[in-house]
């Protein structure tokens, strides 16, 4: 089998694919090249997409002793992910644009070029597991698990997906890359969003969407207790940054509860105003099992490394709706609800779909 | 392994692998005044004069070098500033637009650093210069210009440039004229007194002799402001200790490829016509990029409409045949050749392209090699390349 290793140039993916090979299939290494212009995203160790990283990957390529190409995705992944970022808060909401990234791009983009070239499936370094029975399961280290950003991945596409380390903790690669002789064995881990080289979302999304100013208004009386310089700069939860000019009567912290990008109004209120039990989700993939015709009990997870809470999920055509058991704070629109079955051998992903309110 | 990238570099010829490792075994620095130190200068000098002589120079214009981004950037700005330091006025260069990078790059640097003004030549469809151009150029900006440099021929689609036509048109104005005669040596006759030029680029890894060493050829009426200071070596335009086993493996495989030269040339121009009607032949929609007749021997350059050129690459490489999508790596993703955007590709044909070079290596068994693996990729190539969002 000839299977596409995607190598970013970090442990993980340098891990998997010397693990695929040993697994038997004919491994190519593909470093993906997102960035338009590569000075302008995170460098060094920190990002995901810069000359430094694709030569890491390209050594661990020659550790391992497969074929390494560079793919030029910048084009498409300007368009799907960071394009769709901006949309996406400058609409309110709170997009995830690694999860975006896997659904339209690695498992999209590339894994249609590699079936296309002759390719029979792709193999990435995400922390969890996709066993013979094809239920995608966390991984066994709970602490790095990436379930939640690969539960929109339909059918189709797990099956060509290959996740050789869903059975290892981060401290155990880290142990084979050293062992295996990969330079990137203590290479430190990618953090943010790659595509914001100073880690500043608010100055990237204040670049492209422009100053809008506008109010804070609190939610119980109705009173404008601050301005902003553009709605899209918050998330729904945010309590920092707010500056607000009048404190709350009762002297609480107040919370962003709800922005409103028609009347350009950020709605901030008390914690418990957070507080939600009812989430309503659109675009629902379902891979755990048949689709459900009855609400099912499930546990549900509604953002990435949130807690997990217990709920009962409703599929329906279109739409997902959730009874969470115990309210959550700060469910934000954007974001996706992945509905998970416990199991002792790695929960398992049954759905996800992204929330709407 | 069917090796179809020769322009990118040739295997050393054995003859020079063999001069290089004798040479390497004696100790000396051809600068030390010993007797191992003159053994080394002898050998320096002796290789000079076989390099002279294959390439119709005077031993004292030969300035060796450490290969051939070093020669021609040693052409273009030493040239440049030494020129414009005599009369300031004298701040224009002219170039080409298909020019490989090494020339491209260090005259957009003295255009972004040294206030250099830059007159671009275009090319036809074919990719070949126009001399009146040049002519009209050179009219237009009378006593101004430092430098003209102008490829002796294409490393990507091998078009051949009227090199003597053009050499004269400078000399009627007595403007230097630097060639880029890179893949040009040991491919077609080239002669430094006879082409009329006044500086030219050499190297050795592409006619079968080592990586990193190379030549200038410069007029002795040329001044040069050297890039490398220090011992001043090399006729004090170049520093930096002499790489005897080097130079004497050099000159070894310049006189070989130049001896060699018309032989070599009917062989793989053979084979290579061979290649492109069987390619032709396995993919009819094929066009064939660079001048039909004036164009490098080993040199086959194509667009494949519907498909990306690294994508045929990768489906090649797997199947043991190693070409080049021709064009510059920046940051390791491939740029769409400038050299055919020149020519008048758009984007997509140029990004379709891939060029095939032979060599001395080359058999009759790398083109089947290809011919058998080409459809495959092309059809595979095409489906991948059908699901590009549109640009």
């Amino acid at each position: 089998m000839r299977v596409l290793a995607a190598m970013s140039g970090g442990v993980d993916s340098a891990v998997a694919a010397a693990r695929a090979v040993e697994a038997g299939y004919d491994v190519t290494g593909v470093h993906l090249a997102l960035a338009r212009n590569p000075q302008t995203y995170r460098t060094g160790a920190r990002g995901c997409c810069t000359l430094e990283d694709s030569r890491d990957a390209r050594r661990a390529a020659d550790v391992i002793g497969i074929p390494f190409y560079v793919w030029d995705m910048a084009e498409r992944f300007h368009a799907d992910v960071v394009d769709d970022f901006v949309a996406e808060y400058a609409a309110g909401r709170t997009p995830n644009p690694c999860l975006r990234c896997n659904e339209k791009i690695k498992f999209a983009a590339v894994l249609d070029r590699a079936v296309a070239l002759g390719f029979d499936a792709v193999v990435t370094g995400h922390h969890a597991r996709l066993g013979p029975d094809g239920l995608l399961r966390r991984s066994v280290d709970l602490a790095k698990d990436q379930s939640y950003v690969l539960a929109v991945l339909t059918r189709e596409q797990l099956d060509r997906s290959i996740f050789p380390l869903g059975d290892a903790t981060k401290a155990e690669v880290r142990e084979e890359a050293a062992r295996r002789g990969l330079a990137v064995a203590d290479k430190p881990d990618s953090h943010d969003i790659c595509f914001i080289a100073d880690g500043d979302t608010r100055g990237f999304l204040a670049a492209r969407l422009g100053e809008a100013p506008g109010e804070v208004v609190d939610a119980l009386t109705g009173a404008v207790v601050g301005s902003h310089r553009g709605a899209y700069q918050y998330t729904v939860g945010q309590r920092r940054g707010l500056h607000l000019d009048r404190p709350a009567p009762d002297g609480r912290p107040r919370y962003v509860l709800s922005i409103t990008p028609k009347t350009n109004t950020v709605t901030v209120g008390p914690a418990e105003a957070l507080e939600v039990s009812r989430v309503r989700a659109t675009r629902p993939v379902w891979t755990g099992g048949e689709r459900p015709t009855a609400p099912i009990e499930c546990e549900v997870q509604l953002r990435a490394h949130g807690d997990v809470v217990p709920a009962a999920v409703t599929l329906e055509a279109d739409t997902l709706h959730a009874e969470l058991r115990r309210p959550l704070r700060g469910v934000a629109a954007g974001q996706a609800i992945v509905a998970y079955r416990p199991d002792p051998a790695g929960d398992v992903v049954l759905g996800s779909a992204t929330i709407t309110g | 392994m069917a090796y179809l990238d020769h322009a990118a570099t040739t295997p050393m010829l054995d003859e020079a692998l063999e001069a290089y490792a004798a040479t390497a075994r004696e100790v000396g620095n051809a600068s030390s005044l010993h007797a191992a130190g003159r053994r080394a200068r002898r050998r320096v000098e002796e290789s000079r004069e076989r390099v002279a002589a294959a390439l119709g120079a005077r031993p004292s214009e030969v300035v060796f070098t450490g290969g051939g981004t070093e020669s021609d950037n040693l052409a273009v700005k030493g040239v440049f500033w030494a020129r414009r330091d005599a009369a300031p006025g004298r701040s224009r260069l002219v170039s080409s637009a298909v020019e490989h990078h090494a020339v491209l790059d260090a005259v957009d640097w003295l255009a972004a650093h040294e206030g250099a003004e830059v007159g671009w030549l275009p090319v036809d469809g074919a990719g070949r210069l126009d001399p009146d151009r040049l002519r009209a150029e050179l009219t237009a900006h009378t006593d101004r210009v430092a430098l003209v440099t102008c490829m002796w021929a294409n490393n990507e689609v091998g078009t051949v440039q009227p090199v003597a036509e053009l050499a004269a048109v400078a000399a009627e104005r007595g403007v230097p004229f630097h060639t880029d005669a890179i893949q040009a040596v040991g491919q077609i006759p080239v002669d430094f007194a006879a082409s009329g030029v006044s500086a030219l680029t050499v190297t050795g890894h592409k006619l079968g002799g080592p990586t990193g060493v190379g030549a200038l050829l410069l007029a002795r009426d040329v001044p040069a402001t050297p890039l490398l200071h220090g011992g001043g070596q090399e006729r004090d335009v170049r520093s930096g200790t002499l790489d005897t086993a080097g130079i004497v493996a050099f000159a070894v495989a310049v006189e070989a490829a130049v001896k060699g030269q018309q032989e070599y040339a009917n062989r793989v121009a053979a084979l290579r016509d061979d290649l492109v009607r069987r390619v032709r032949k396995a993919v009819p929609e094929v066009v064939f990029n660079g001048d039909p007749t004036d164009r490098l021997p080993g040199n086959a350059h194509f667009s494949f409409p519907g498909c990306e050129g690294d994508a045929l690459l990768l489906l090649l490489d797997a199947q043991g045949i190693a070409c080049s999508t021709g064009s510059a790596c920046s940051a390791g993703v491939a740029q769409p050749s400038h050299v055919l955007i020149a020519m008048g590709a758009d984007d997509d044909r140029a990004r379709s392209s891939l060029r095939f070079s032979l060599g001395h290596t080359s058999t009759a068994a790398d083109v089947d090699a290809l011919i058998a693996a080409l459809p495959t990729a092309v059809e595979r190539a095409r489906r991948a390349a059908a699901l590009r969002i549109p640009r």
